[in-house]
C-alpha cells in the first residue's frame, strides 16, 4: 500500500500519557503474545491499564471491567490516533505484537521524547510513525493537550508537526520514512540484492569456515 | 583509523551498503522459539520462500513451556489451549521448513539464550539474531548479537542477512575486585541505576576492565543479558583465555578449524587508541548487593539503602516514582528490608546457569525456606543445566531447604507459563524485568541476584549475602 495525497498527512486527536519508560510489557503483556497472528491485537493494548480484570487471549473488551479512569477508555480519547508520551517509550522486550496492538488501535504516531532501539525499528515496519521531539517541546505538548481535546496534525513528507500555534520540526531518517510512505516489504527489496548476499556468503564459507561447520 | 570491537564485527559482516542509508549486514546464526516466530514462518510461507541457510538456525520452545512436566510429558499435555497451540506451531514449521529444533522432550530444551552458548551453537566473532530482546546474552562471547522483530526475523530467515543502521559506541568499564557476596548481576544492576534504562539507547555497550577479566563466561552472560535493559541492544565482552575454554569444552569444532578461528578471534578486540562515543568508568569494589524497588530497573538501590522518596526527587522524577511506589506497595518510609516476601524465583536467561545455581545453593544448604514464603521455585536455564546441577546433588540441598525443583524454561521471568505471581504478590526474582505485570498481573517483582534471592527465601526479606 502506498500513502497518496492527504494520507500523507496524520491528524488525529491525542491521547496523553504521563509517564516514562512505559515498556512494552504495558503496551501488551505475555498473555496476547500466545497469539500466532499478526492482528487482533486492539482490544489488549495497554492491558493492564484499560481494565480492572485480569484478560485473555479471545476475550473481547465487551466482557471485561473497564477502567473508565484510562485515558484511552475516556470519550473522545477512545478514538485517539496519536499517543502523546515521555521517555523511552517502548522500551524493554523485541516484541512487534506491541507495535500491532498500537496499529490494530487504530493509533498513527506515537511522540516521546526517546524510545527503546527495538521498539522504534518495529513501528517503521507497521505503518506506525514514531516521533521523536526535546523533552521541552513534549513539556509544551502535554500543556496544550492534557486538559482539552486536541488534535495535531503530522505531515510526513514536510516532517512537520503543528497543533494551534505549536509548529515543530522533527527528524526522521528518510529511509524509515519512505518504507511507512510506501508500505514496502523489506524481504522483497532485499531478495533483489540476492546475488551480493551469494557472493559474501561463499566468500565467508572460504575465510571463516568454521562458522558453517554445521553445515 | 583505530577500531572498536563493535566495528570490527560490523565490518566483518557488511554486506553492502543500502541506497537508504542502512546497511546489509550478514547473519551467522539465527535462534527461533515459539513466541515470535509464527507470524514470520507465515510470511516465508506467503512468499513461497525456504529458508536461506537452513542450519544457521536453531529452535526451542521456551517461554510457554510448563515447567512441572516430568518423563512422560509431551506438547500435548500442555493445558493451556493456546499455549499448546504456539509450541505446536513450532514444532510444524521446524519440520516443514527443515530447522533444527530441540522440542519440549529433548534434554537439550532450555532457554534459547543458554542452550545456545552451552551447545556450542554460539561461537565468538558471530552476528547472532533472536527475536528476542536478551539476544545480547551471546555479546559476552564477543559476538554482534541483538534481539530483532517479528520482520526482522522473517526477513533474517529469508535473505541471511538484517537491515540495520550503525549503533553509537559505548564502553564501560568496571575496575576492582567486588566485595564478598556481590555478582555480575548486582554489578550490572549498579550500572543501570547510573545511567538508566535509556542510558545505552542507540549505543552498543562493550564492558571491559580487571573485573570483566575476572569472571567466568556465565558472569559475562549475566552482565550482556542486562545491557538491554540500560537500553543498549548490543552488549559486547572481547573474546579472552575465559572464552575460549569454555568454547572448547562446548563445541566440537575439529581441532584445524578451531586452531584457524582461534587466530581470528584473537583480532575481536577493541584497538588501544579507539575512541568511544561514551565512556564510563565504575570502580566496583565498594558497590553492595543491589535489589531493586520499582517498576523498572533503572528503580534500584543498595539492599539496606533507602528508597527515594517523591518529596526529595527532582521535579520530573516525582511522578514516576510515586506513580511506582504505589504499585510496588511500599510505604513512605519503608526500606527493602522492611518488606515481606511471598514468593522466591531462581531462574531466567540472566541467572539460571549452573553457576547461578550453585552460589544460590550455597546459601541454602542446611537451612530451611521461611514459613512466610508461599513458594520458593528453582528452574534451571536448560536441560543440560539440570543434569549437571543434578550431578552435583544441588537438586538436593534445594529440596532439603523447601524450594521447588523445576524443569527449563523461561517460566516465572515472564509468566506465560503457569508459573505467575497472584495480584500484590511479592517476589524476589533472578530475572531481568521488574515491570508492571511481569510476572503475573498486579504481581510485584523485586530483581536481584542469585545469592540474594536465595538468602530472601531462607529469612523471608532481603538481608546481607556477606
Amino acid at each position: 500500500m502506498k500513502l497518496q495525497g492527504n494520507e500523507l498527512q496524520i491528524q488525529g486527536l491525542v491521547a496523553c500519557i504521563d509517564r516514562d519508560n512505559i515498556d512494552t510489557d504495558q503496551i501488551i503483556p505475555t498473555e496476547y503474545l500466545k497469539s500466532i497472528k499478526k492482528f487482533g491485537f486492539e482490544d489488549y493494548l495497554f492491558d493492564g491499564w484499560r481494565y480492572l480484570d485480569d484478560g485473555r487471549l479471545g476475550i473481547t473488551k465487551e466482557e471485561r471491567q473497564i477502567n473508565k479512569d484510562f485515558i484511552l477508555n475516556i470519550s473522545p480519547y477512545d478514538q485517539a490516533s496519536i499517543l502523546l508520551t515521555r521517555d523511552n517509550f517502548g522500551c524493554g522486550s523485541s516484541r512487534e505484537h506491541a507495535v500491532w496492538a498500537l496499529r490494530d488501535f487504530g493509533i498513527k504516531t506515537v511522540i516521546a521524547s526517546s524510545f527503546g532501539d527495538i521498539f522504534y525499528n518495529n513501528c517503521f515496519k507497521n505503518g506506525v510513525l514514531p516521533i521523536k521531539l526535546s523533552k521541552k517541546q513534549i513539556e509544551e505538548l502535554f500543556l496544550h493537550s492534557s486538559d482539552t481535546a486536541n488534535e495535531i496534525i503530522v505531515s510526513l513528507d514536510a516532517k512537520k508537526l503543528t497543533s494551534g500555534n505549536i509548529d515543530y520540526s522533527f527528524e526522521v531518517k528518510d529511509n524509515l520514512l519512505e518504507r511507512i510512505i510506501h508500505g514496502l516489504d523489506d524481504v522483497d527489496i532485499t531478495l533483489q540484492d540476492k546475488a551480493i548476499i551469494k557472493t559474501f556468503e561463499d566468500n565467508r564459507m572460504k575465510t571463516k569456515p568454521w562458522i558453517y561447520a554445521n553445515d | 583509523m583505530p577500531k572498536t570491537l563493535y566495528d570490527k564485527l560490523w565490518n566483518e559482516h557488511h554486506i553492502t551498503a543500502l541506497d537508504s542509508g542502512e546497511s546489509l549486514l550478514y547473519i551467522d546464526r539465527h535462534y527461533l522459539h515459539e513466541v515470535t516466530s509464527p507470524q514470520a514462518f507465515e510470511g516465508l510461507a506467503k512468499k513461497h520462500l525456504a529458508p536461506w541457510r537452513l542450519n544457521a538456525n536453531i529452535a526451542t520452545p521456551d517461554h510457554n513451556v510448563p515447567t512441572e512436566r516430568g518423563g512422560a510429558f509431551n506438547m500435548e499435555s500442555i493445558e493451556d489451549e493456546i499455549s499448546k497451540i504456539q509450541v505446536i506451531e513450532l514444532d510444524k514449521n521446524c519440520n516443514r521448513f527443515g530447522i533444527k529444533q530441540f522440542d519440549i522432550t529433548s534434554e537439550n530444551q532450555g532457554i534459547v539464550h543458554v542452550i545456545g552458548p552451552e551447545l556450542g551453537y554460539t561461537l565468538p566473532g558471530m552476528t547472532i539474531v533472536c527475536g528476542d530482546s536478551h539476544t545480547s546474552t551471546h555479546g559476552a562471547f564477543g559476538c554482534l548479537a541483538m534481539g530483532i522483530g517479528t520482520s526482522e526475523v522473517e526477513h533474517v530467515l529469508a535473505t541471511q542477512s538484517l537491515k540495520v543502521s550503525k549503533l553509537k559506541n559505548m564502553h564501560v568499564r568496571f575496575d576492582g575486585n567486588p566485595q564478598a557476596g556481590v555478582t555480575s548481576k548486582d554489578i550490572v544492576l549498579y550500572l543501570i541505576g547510573k545511567i538508566g534504562t535509556a542510558g545505552g539507547n542507540g549505543h552498543a555497550i562493550e564492558f571491559s576492565g580487571s573485573y570483566i577479566d575476572s569472571i567466568s563466561m556465565e558472569a559475562r552472560m549475566t552482565i550482556c543479558n542486562m545491557a538491554i535493559e540500560a537500553g543498549a541492544k548490543v552488549g559486547l565482552i572481547a573474546p579472552d583465555a575465559t572464552t575460549l575454554n569454555y568454547v572448547k569444552e562446548h563445541s566440537d569444532l575439529d581441532p584445524d578449524l578451531l586452531k584457524q578461528a582461534e587466530a581470528h578471534w584473537d583480532t575481536l578486540k577493541t584497538d588501544e587508541k579507539a575512541v568511544f562515543d561514551k565512556e564510563i568508568i565504575i570502580d566496583i569494589s565498594s558497590i553492595k548487593s543491589q535489589v531493586t524497588w520499582g517498576t523498572s530497573p533503572e528503580m534500584v538501590v543498595d539492599f539496606d539503602g533507602y528508597i527515594p522518596d517523591p518529596e526529595h526527587v527532582p521535579e520530573d522524577k516525582k511522578k514516576n516514582i510515586q506513580l511506582a511506589k504505589q504499585y510496588m506497595g511500599i510505604a513512605k518510609d519503608e526500606k527493602l528490608t522492611d518488606l515481606k516476601f511471598d514468593k522466591v524465583f531462581i531462574g531466567s536467561c540472566t541467572n539460571s546457569r549452573i553457576e547461578d545455581l550453585r552460589e544460590a545453593a550455597s546459601i541454602v544448604e542446611g537451612k530451611q525456606v521461611a514459613d512466610t514464603i508461599i513458594e520458593a521455585i528453582v528452574v534451571p536455564g536448560s536441560g543440560m543445566v539440570k543434569l549437571q546441577a543434578e550431578a552435583e546433588g544441588l537438586d538436593k540441598i534445594f529440596k532439603a531447604a523447601g524450594f521447588i525443583w523445576r524443569d527449563p524454561g523461561c517460566s516465572m521471568c515472564l509468566g506465560m507459563n503457569p508459573d505467575q505471581l497472584k495480584p500484590y504478590e511479592r517476589c524476589a526474582s533472578t530475572s531481568n524485568r521488574n515491570f508492571e505485570g511481569r510476572q503475573g498481573n498486579l504481581g510485584r517483582t523485586h530483581l536481584m541476584s542469585p545469592m540474594m534471592a536465595a538468602l530472601t527465601a531462607i529469612n523471608g526479606t532481603v538481608s546481607n549475602p556477606s
